[in-house]
């Protein structure tokens, strides 16, 4: 496929050389005529090759005419007009070689007189071709199918009129002016496309309504020219004859008459359609405002800027509370006002006058009944008694149905206001409205996008105060699992080594759940590294813990805990329960799981030295392959979707049933049971598992 | 979901608790029990469990801060109903060593006057 740069090029080679060969062999015939001789070709020749450089000019400036658009109007008609000035220079010259060589010789000379008429007749072909381009683009404006359609009706058949020259002699004048008036009907009909117009400002107006009569001035001149040719001289080839070239100029003055008379019209309307404009534009720049990341004042500006110039208002301005913190860490709230040409203590009076009109009352109620209702456009709207203005309206600020301020309009003539005016205005402030809130959303978002990366942190500082690593060696292995509903949790496990023989591990679980739990469990990681070091037995130890945890913990808290002093080398377990759960105690010779019966409280609960009475120390012995499995209430209370609980049962009875296994294994079993009885990923508590294998 | 009522029979004061007490609803436990305790004449609340499903760690909780206040108003709380799961609950906490738990409601009514004599 051909470039459009090369059909250009390829469009502007061949329409001259198709001129030149028109020049050529125009001037043959009437050089063979003079002569008496015969030419050896037809009068169609001519004909053919004038067709042909019209068709390329046609191609060359199809290719070359860009479309329409609201921004280059103007920019059209000014090629319009350059090209007609080029051709009127063109004119001109020739004009004045004329006049100059009036009496010589040369002008007698029929070939040279011709000669120019072609140069003439290439240029005005150029200009009416360019013109009619350009107006199609202007009535093509904003298109519709049916318009297109006729269009191109109107378009071909001026092409096809071209023909006609073929065949001039075979009609009678009836018939050429048929197809003229035709085309004349045909191109007023779709003069009346003008809607580019309505696009035009003031200024841009003037200036087509000139260039425009420039073009009507060109087009008088251009066939005045042409006609005196004719007249004056005997010509080979007369454009004026052309039923193409005829109609088009018939086409080009009338649309360019239309134009000028409409946008005449338009001329004093044309202030509204800017406003109309403007308001669009103002209220795309309300509703991008935050986009462009700008902040709230910017969207207040814009607000009191768009509503002033929307409504002609004399003053205006644009009252905002806002709520911040203060250095103490209280609420406040602030007043900002914005004015737009007034004064404070007009500000003040204004108020008062407004008091009176009764719209603060309307506001107060309408406040009342939480911004449920719309408001009523009359309510808004008052003429008032002051000294400096007549009427006002104000608009409130509803973000979230609550009044984060209000703007005031006001005018110094009395009915300043009406129902369009209401209606942008309150158009413009709900824009601003969800603009602010927006703003406020995006905001909230950032910050809690900010929380969700601190709370990872939290997560993954409290998985590190969980033991990386367990015991693996010849007397006992350990294996854990932990996971938490939320991104912290408050189970904790942890163990000790005492010294070569002596093991101390706990588990505990801090009651409610979250960020608040996390903190008490990493209290609690505290408590167990400062006291396991004393080596005291369970009971002690738990009770020091509660003395410890009593100051710690608030009054709803509590935490529960289970500690467990293992000695390998005697094969013995020291334990004492703060009311946690009671662990499962494998015994391998008689195949059997149960679970510690003995008594204990929560550590917080009771504050004083009588916790000690609730505990108690308890002592077993083990032998190899039994098992020591603690856990934390999420296990237990685990629900399936009915509502049942996963209980100790089923625990103790998955215990016995993998007790052949590796501890891991009885992990991954236990996991995926209760997964399966969950019958959902989804965890809404904290699980903890520490299964310790005796060897 | 969790539903609470109160009555007043024989100058006792009955809480009904129905339903799950877990972390979101103890608050509605907190806010009924703060209302018996900050009311004048009270000497002994009777809470009927015996529609309560479950009572999480937080619920437990409720119960325990309220140990200290009704001691040193001289109230007397008992609870009673509980189905052998959630008593467990308690039990396992410790709880029942430090609340008065009865079986059912005559049963509550006797301890309470057990103890007031």
């Amino acid at each position: 496929m051909i470039s459009t740069k090369a059909l250009i090029r390829l469009a502007v080679l061949f329409a001259i050389l198709c001129w030149l060969a028109l020049i050529a062999s125009d001037l043959f015939l009437l050089f063979a005529q003079q002569s008496n001789v015969n030419a050896g070709i037809t009068r169609e020749i001519p004909f053919l090759f004038l067709t042909l450089f019209i068709l390329f000019i046609f191609l060359y400036f199809r290719l070359k005419t860009q479309k329409a658009e609201s921004i280059n109007f103007i920019d059209l008609l000014w090629r319009v007009f350059s090209i007609g000035l080029m051709v009127s220079i063109i004119q001109l010259v020739i004009g004045l070689l004329f006049y100059l060589l009036s009496d010589s010789k040369l002008l007698k000379n029929e070939l040279a007189v011709n000669f120019f008429y072609h140069i003439n007749l290439g240029a005005i072909v150029i200009f009416l071709i360019s013109t009619f381009i350009t107006w199609k683009r202007l009535i093509l404006y904003q298109k519709n199918k049916r318009l297109q359609f006729a269009w191109q009706f109107f378009e071909y058949g001026l092409l096809a009129s071209l023909l006609f020259s073929f065949f001039d002699s075979a009609f009678q004048q009836w018939v050429f002016t048929g197809i003229l008036g035709g085309f004349f009907i045909f191109g007023l009909i779709l003069s009346f496309n003008l809607k580019w117009i309505a696009y035009l400002n003031f200024k841009q107006k003037w200036r087509s309504i000139l260039l425009l009569s420039l073009v009507l001035l060109y087009l008088y001149y251009f066939v005045n020219n042409l006609f005196n040719f004719a007249q004056e001289f005997s010509l080979v080839l007369n454009l004026l004859e052309s039923v193409f070239i005829l109609s088009i100029v018939g086409f080009i003055s009338v649309y360019a008459l239309i134009s000028i008379l409409v946008i005449l019209f338009n001329l004093p309307t044309s202030s509204v359609f800017e406003q109309k404009i403007s308001e669009v534009l103002n209220f795309q720049k309300l509703s991008q405002s935050i986009q462009k990341g700008e902040n709230k004042d910017q969207v207040y500006e814009t607000l009191l800027d768009s509503s002033t110039n929307a409504v002609f208002s004399a003053s205006a301005w644009l009252e905002i509370s806002e709520t911040y913190e203060n250095e103490e860490g209280v609420i406040e709230t602030r007043k900002k006002v914005l004015k737009s040409n007034i004064e404070d203590n007009e500000i003040i009076q204004a108020k008062n006058s407004i008091m009176e009109s009764g719209i603060y009352a309307y506001l107060n109620k309408q406040k009342a009944a939480g911004y449920k209702k719309d408001f009523i456009q009359s309510k808004l709207i008052s003429n008032i008694n002051d000294p400096t203005f007549s009427s006002v309206m104000v608009m409130p600020l509803i973000v979230k149905d609550e009044e984060i301020g209000s703007l005031t309009l006001l005018k110094d003539v009395s009915d300043g206001f009406n129902r369009e005016m209401f209606d942008i205005i309150s158009s413009f402030v709900n824009q601003a409205c969800i603009s602010i809130e927006n703003f406020e959303l995006l905001t909230e978002a950032l910050e809690n996008e900010r929380y969700r990366e601190e709370l990872k942190i939290a997560s993954k500082v409290q998985k590190s105060l969980l033991p990386s690593e367990l015991i693996q060696d010849d007397k006992l292995e350990m294996f854990a699992f932990y996971t938490s509903a939320d991104e912290v949790g408050g189970d904790y496990y942890d163990y000790y080594r005492l010294n070569e023989d002596e093991v101390a591990v706990i588990i505990g679980d801090v009651s409610g759940k979250g960020t608040s739990a996390a903190f008490h469990m990493s209290q609690m990681k505290g408590v167990f590294h400062s006291l396991v070091q004393l080596g005291l037995d369970p009971k002690s130890f738990l009770n020091k813990a509660n003395q410890a945890l009593a100051s710690c913990l608030d009054k709803t808290s509590f935490i529960t805990a289970a500690y467990y002093n293992i000695n390998t080398k005697e094969r013995k377990i020291c334990l004492s329960r703060a009311g946690h759960c009671p662990a499962l105690f494998y015994d391998s010779s008689e195949k059997k799981a149960s679970y510690f019966k003995n008594k204990g409280l929560g550590l917080g609960i009771v504050r004083d030295a009588s916790f000690e009475k609730y505990i108690e120390l308890k002592q077993i012995s083990y032998k190899p392959n039994d098992m020591l499995i603690l856990y934390t209430d999420g296990i237990i209370e685990a629900k399936n979707k009915s509502g049942e609980e996963f209980g100790y049962e089923r625990l103790c009875s998955t215990i016995e049933v993998n007790a052949g296994r590796s501890p891991k294994e009885i992990k991954k079993v236990l996991i995926d049971r209760l997964t399966d009885f969950a019958e959902s990923k989804e965890l809404d508590d904290d699980y903890t598992l520490l299964i310790i294998r005796f060897l | 979901m969790i539903n609470i009522e109160t009555y007043k029979e024989e100058q006792i004061d009955y809480l009904i608790v129905e339903g799950d007490v877990d972390a979101s609803s103890s608050i509605h436990l907190d806010e009924a029990l703060t209302k018996l305790a900050d009311g004048d004449d009270i000497k002994a609340i009777l809470v009927d469990g015996s529609k309560l499903d479950y009572i999480s760690s937080a619920g437990l909780g409720v119960f325990m801060s309220y140990i200290d206040v009704f001691k040193s108003k001289d109230i007397q709380l008992i609870i009673f109903g509980l189905s052998n799961k959630v008593f467990n609950v308690f039990q396992i906490l410790g709880l029942d060593q430090l609340l008065n738990i009865t079986k059912d409601k005559e049963a509550a009514k006797e301890k309470l006057h057990e103890v007031q004599s």
